[in-house]
């Protein structure tokens, strides 16, 4: 179920100083990710994978080139319209789930909710489906340390899909998962990805989890090669 | 939830190290309210001055005596429109430790001539037609639950009888409720009573209480009592009643300068310990703020989120000292110590928890402003290196 384009990056540098030396990134990146689109992002430490996933999620600013998200730049954004932008258009999705200790797993799940204008009652309801959808209706009231790894990162999952973002962004979300509990966690990005059309941006080391993509993109020396999976 | 529940959440987050801070805020607050409520009574402690009354004492100092046929010559100096007089009794109630703000007055023109102690006159005219009459002041009166009729001991720590006794049998013929800003810990006994039974120093006065035609002639008066009795034995220092009541709460040393000092220090000290300890907390959290940013919070909106919870954590901590100083001070008020007798009402005014809630805004602003500048400058790429 893939669409028209919902990203496009253009002749993208990305250039760092680092003392008298700048190091270079990418020199002319280009990449299309159509809507409903479920991509792997692979290469070798260093490659930029990483620094691909936050321009994409405009954690990070291009140093050269344009970024479009449904037909509109975002690199030059000011960061408050970013962070705004964020709010409404991406979930991020992180190795280490990022969960917030004090929090319930309802709590966390709400927090990206507290950006919208959405009255309390359906907050709650929206956290509830949300926590539905990744199986952990009967943990709503836990906090992060009361949970196993694999819960911890459906919570996280359900806090990146409970504003209904078009954009999810995966960093190794299977990186700190045993194999089993991995599958599992990637059977439910497929989920999301088919049955809610949510488009998937996953980087990963791991070979086994970039086959659940629809794609994977090898990244190496600042450049793509595409494989179908 | 809201930006209020994620503050909640951040001081929950270490809730021993919250415990700490919020009982170093509390006993600033604590100390602050506590010396506010003994300056403030002190300042009310002599009560308002009249602009056009005077107060004549023994030029050496106040607690040498006068005689009492000064009072007379006084009364004929022009511009003067009253006059009464009154002497330092040193009293206290069946023990020694329950100390009376007494006074011996002429009753009828003291009371009179200080007509904000706002007396019923059915009573007034009661306590200056009895002999062994005795004035209670509201507090002092509801302090020792005396009432109308009842006859009372008062003893005296300075004076002695002629029979060898030091206590004056008396009857509360009235008690006086004063006039707002009029403290009601005073209790007054007639002259002629107390002296025609001491066994020393008779017709003798501690001060003499002038009343003037207008403030305009304060000087003149001034002058010519004191002139009066110029070169005498007891040359007398005339002042306005304002002045007077300033030297009397000189006396009790500079207590403003002491709570300066003092709720300064403490202040200061929290203002280090609650700032460290909000940035060492704001430095643990790098990551979640990292996290609420890429989830779309802007910078200025964590900043908010860190400058309540430092604002929220000063102001558990100073209500609650605030709510302890006035069980403290209510106590310290039905205690009704020798030390505390010299003090009028003794409470927390509306105007010290107005500063108090300031100060507690203040305290949060401040040591919540490193922190919250520190956590708008998290930077999520760097930060999620580090985790």
């Amino acid at each position: 179920m893939t669409g028209e384009a919902l990203i496009e990056l253009r002749g993208v540098q990305k250039r760092y100083k680092r003392g008298d030396e700048t190091l270079s990134i990418f020199d002319d990146l280009n990449l299309t990710i159509p809507a409903g689109d479920f991509v792997a992002v692979m290469g070798p430490s260093g490659s930029g994978k990483t620094t691909l996933l936050n321009m994409l999620g405009g954690l990070d600013r291009p140093t050269g080139g344009s970024i479009n998200f449904a037909g509109s730049p975002i690199e030059k954004l000011s960061e408050s319209q970013l962070s705004a932008w964020r709010a409404a258009n991406v979930g991020f999705i992180f190795q280490f789930y990022n969960l917030m200790p004090t929090m319930t797993a309802t709590r966390n799940v709400e927090l990206p909710l507290l950006l919208t204008k959405l009255s309390p009652r359906d907050r709650k309801e929206r956290v509830k489906t949300a926590l539905e959808i990744v199986g952990l209706g009967d943990r709503s009231g836990h906090r992060p340390k009361e949970l196993s790894g694999g819960q911890q990162q459906r919570v996280a999952i359900a806090r990146a899909i409970v504003a209904d973002p078009k954009l999810l962004l995966a960093d190794e979300p299977t990186g700190d998962l045993d194999r089993t509990t991995a599958t599992e966690i990637l059977e439910m990005l497929q989920l999301l990805n088919r049955d809610l059309g949510k488009t998937i941006v996953m980087v990963t080391h791991d070979p086994a989890a970039a086959k659940y993509a629809k794609r994977e993109l090898h990244l190496d020396k600042g450049e793509f090669e595409e494989r179908l999976t | 939830m809201t930006d209020f529940g994620l503050m909640l959440a951040g001081l929950a987050r270490k809730k021993l190290r919250t415990i700490l801070l919020l009982f170093a805020v509390f006993i600033a607050f604590l100390i602050y309210a506590v010396l506010a409520a003994f300056q403030s009574s002190l300042e009310n402690a002599t009560g308002p001055s009249s602009q056009n009354r005077l107060v004549s004492s023994n030029r050496i100092n106040f607690t040498e005596s006068l005689p009492i046929a000064y009072v007379n010559r006084v009364a004929q100096v022009e511009g003067v429109t009253d006059v009464s007089y009154s002497m330092w009794f040193g009293g206290y109630f069946q023990e020694e430790r329950n100390f009376l703000l007494a006074f011996a007055v002429e009753p009828d023109s003291y009371t009179r001539i200080f007509s904000e102690l706002n007396i019923d006159p059915a009573q007034r005219q009661a306590f200056v037609d009895g002999r062994d009459s005795i004035l209670v002041g509201r507090q002092i009166a509801d302090q020792y639950g005396w009432t109308l009729g009842q006859q009372i001991p008062v003893s005296s720590n300075i004076w002695r009888r002629q029979d060898g006794g030091n206590t004056w049998p008396v009857v509360v013929r009235a008690i006086f409720e004063g006039d707002g800003d009029t403290p009601t810990n005073s209790v007054y006994i007639p002259y002629e009573y107390f002296d025609e039974a001491r066994a020393f120093a008779q017709d003798t006065i501690g001060n003499i209480h002038i009343k003037t035609a207008s403030a305009d002639l304060n000087d003149q008066v001034i002058r010519e009592v004191d002139a009066l009795f110029q070169n005498s034995r007891a040359e007398t220092e005339t002042v306005t009643e304002e002045a007077f009541n300033a030297a009397f709460i000189d006396q009790q040393g500079n207590l403003g300068l002491i709570i300066l000092g003092v709720t300064g220090a403490a202040f200061v000290t929290i203002l280090l310990i609650v700032g460290n300890a909000m940035a060492g907390a704001i430095r643990e959290r790098t990551g979640e703020i990292a996290v609420m940013k890429t989830l779309g919070f802007t910078s200025p909106r964590i900043a908010r989120i860190v400058i309540g919870e430092t604002v929220m954590l000063a102001l558990i901590g100073g209500l609650i000292g605030l709510a302890a100083a006035f069980g403290i001070v209510t106590l310290g008020q039905t205690v009704g110590s020798q030390f505390l007798v010299f003090f009028g009402s003794l409470k927390i005014t509306p105007e010290i928890v107005a500063t108090a809630v300031g100060l507690m805004v203040a305290l949060g602003l401040i040591t919540g402003a490193i922190p919250a500048w520190n956590a708008m400058r998290v930077n999520v790429i760097t930060a999620f290196r580090r985790i």
